[in-house]
């Protein structure tokens, strides 16, 4: 294990059942972004599942908001360690969106207003892991949080549930997001810790 | 797939106080690799019973160089206060690093950069100024700091030496609580601030936005208000408020 730090006691804050290795727990909200926050008309906004044979799926404001919504509680982990427990959202399961969507690929890349990726296997976005939000504790979901609708997927670390999404490509093979592609880790479990690439 | 970014042993070969709460570490490890300006690192502590915190601290220093870190101590943290008021020359912690591609400089971009920088944001637009400065870069670079008093301004010395050596730098200072004679009342970073201290939007300067997350935000707000294309923009956030 690591070398001992002289004199370092640590604070030992609360860890708590839901705190994965290494996470302190926040309770203000903070934001991380790699640029200015896009601001997205509601009329423009657009959200479009596109297969790995180039079929398009897509929803407007008015179609998406008339899907059947969920509300829930879950935690958020983000790499720069903070955790935030009991968050509340509503939002469209993506189970819902992929409903009548035909594909082979076990991969996906979020794509969001700003030109921002990240890479999720098809099956962590399934099974009622992972929803599109629109709503974070009973209020639309403010710009700077990734409003107006934002990827959750909440057992993943924050990057991976990306703000102002407005589209998912399938592929076949797991390629690289931007800040994978920056030698952040390909999956980034947060209880193993998965921060870099060989975590 | 790169190599996994590993864990290194640093030895503290000197620290100096830049202001009364924040100190920079000069960190000797063996076989480091070189950074960019702009990347940080993570540091790893552990106490005696194997409890252990990381944290991530931007390189303030150039390379070819040295590996330097500045730490702003927050009273009721867990690490910034071991790292500011604990740490002695030839103690050791682990880091690893360096991290980031993004949030870089490159000496070879020839845009003009403006740097704007919120209390120890400034860390890693210093590891910038200096590099720019070690290759003798033409870039016209100009740095908005905003500090709450003049006590507050980390390399207050070597960034008034090098604003006096180098005409292609520029710095103004944004005082938040206290203002020193003559530069007005103290307030917060505004439109005006960056409008006149900045560079205009059809200079299409590289913009690098550094702070606490608050500040950040609003900074890269005005920025893009004003016009800047937002792929031009970097911001790195501290965290906090
Ligand atoms: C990419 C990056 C680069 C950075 N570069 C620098 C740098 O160059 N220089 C620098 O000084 N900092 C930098 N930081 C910030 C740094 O990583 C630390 O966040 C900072 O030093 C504070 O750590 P700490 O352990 O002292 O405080 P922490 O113990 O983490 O506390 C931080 C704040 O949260 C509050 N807090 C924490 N836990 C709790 C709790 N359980 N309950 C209530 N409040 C709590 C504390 O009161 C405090 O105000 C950087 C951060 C990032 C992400």
């Amino acid at each position: 294990m690591g070398i001992i730090s002289r004199g370092f006691g640590g604070r030992r804050r609360e860890s708590l059942p839901g705190l994965p290795p290494g996470q302190y727990l926040t309770h203000d909200f903070p934001v991380l972004s790699a640029g200015p926050t896009p601001r997205i008309p509601l009329d423009k906004w657009k959200f479009t599942i596109a297969t790995e044979t180039g079929e398009k799926h897509t929803w407007d404001w008015k179609e998406f908001t008339a899907l059947p919504a969920e509300e829930f509680t879950v935690d958020i982990h983000c790499v720069t360690k903070w955790s935030k427990l009991g968050t509340t959202w509503k939002g469209v399961a993506l189970d819902t969106l992929f409903e009548d969507v035909e594909s082979a690929a076990d991969y996906t890349m979020a794509h969001s207003y700003g030109g921002y990726t990240t890479n999720v296997p098809l099956d962590d976005l399934l099974d009622g892991k992972a929803w599109l939000v629109y709503e974070f504790d009973g209020e639309p979901l403010h710009p700077e949080h990734g409003g107006p609708v934002r990827l959750l997927v909440p057992h993943l670390y924050f990057w991976k549930s990306a703000k102002w999404v407005n589209g998912l490509q399938m592929i076949n093979d797991d390629e690289p997001g931007f800040w994978e592609a920056g030698g952040y880790h390909m999956y980034g479990d947060p209880w193993r810790e998965q921060r870099y690439q060989g975590d | 797939m790169k190599n996994r970014i590993s864990w290194r042993v640093a030895t503290v070969s000197s620290a100096r106080w830049e202001t009364a709460s924040a100190r920079t570490l000069v960190l000797d490890v063996p076989d480091w690799p070189g950074h960019l300006p702009g990347q940080h690192i993570d540091v790893r502590l552990t106490a005696e019973d194997g409890y252990s915190a990381q944290r991530s601290y931007s390189i303030a220093s150039a390379w070819p160089g040295s590996l330097e870190i500045t730490v702003q101590r927050l009273a009721d943290g867990e690490v910034s206060p071991y790292l500011t008021d604990e740490v002695q020359p030839g103690d050791q912690i682990e880091l690893r690093g360096p991290v980031g591609g993004w949030f870089v400089w490159r000496s070879s971009s020839p845009a003009p950069v403006l740097l704007i920088a919120g209390g120890s944001g400034v860390v890693p637009l210093m590891s910038m100024i200096r590099a720019r400065g070690d290759a003798r870069g033409r870039q016209p670079f100009r740095l908005i700091y905003s500090v709450r008093t003049p006590e507050d301004a980390a390399y207050a010395d070597e960034l008034r030496r090098r604003v006096r050596d180098d005409p292609g730098l520029d710095v103004h200072f944004v005082y938040t609580r206290k203002a020193p004679e003559g530069a007005g009342t103290p307030k917060r970073i505004d439109v005006a601030a960056i409008n006149s201290h900045g560079w205009p939007p059809d200079f299409q300067p590289d913009c690098y936005v550094c702070g606490p997350t608050g500040f950040v935000e609003t900074a890269a707000d005005i920025l893009v208000a004003l016009g800047h294309d937002p792929k031009r923009i970097r911001t790195e956030r501290f965290g906090g408020a």
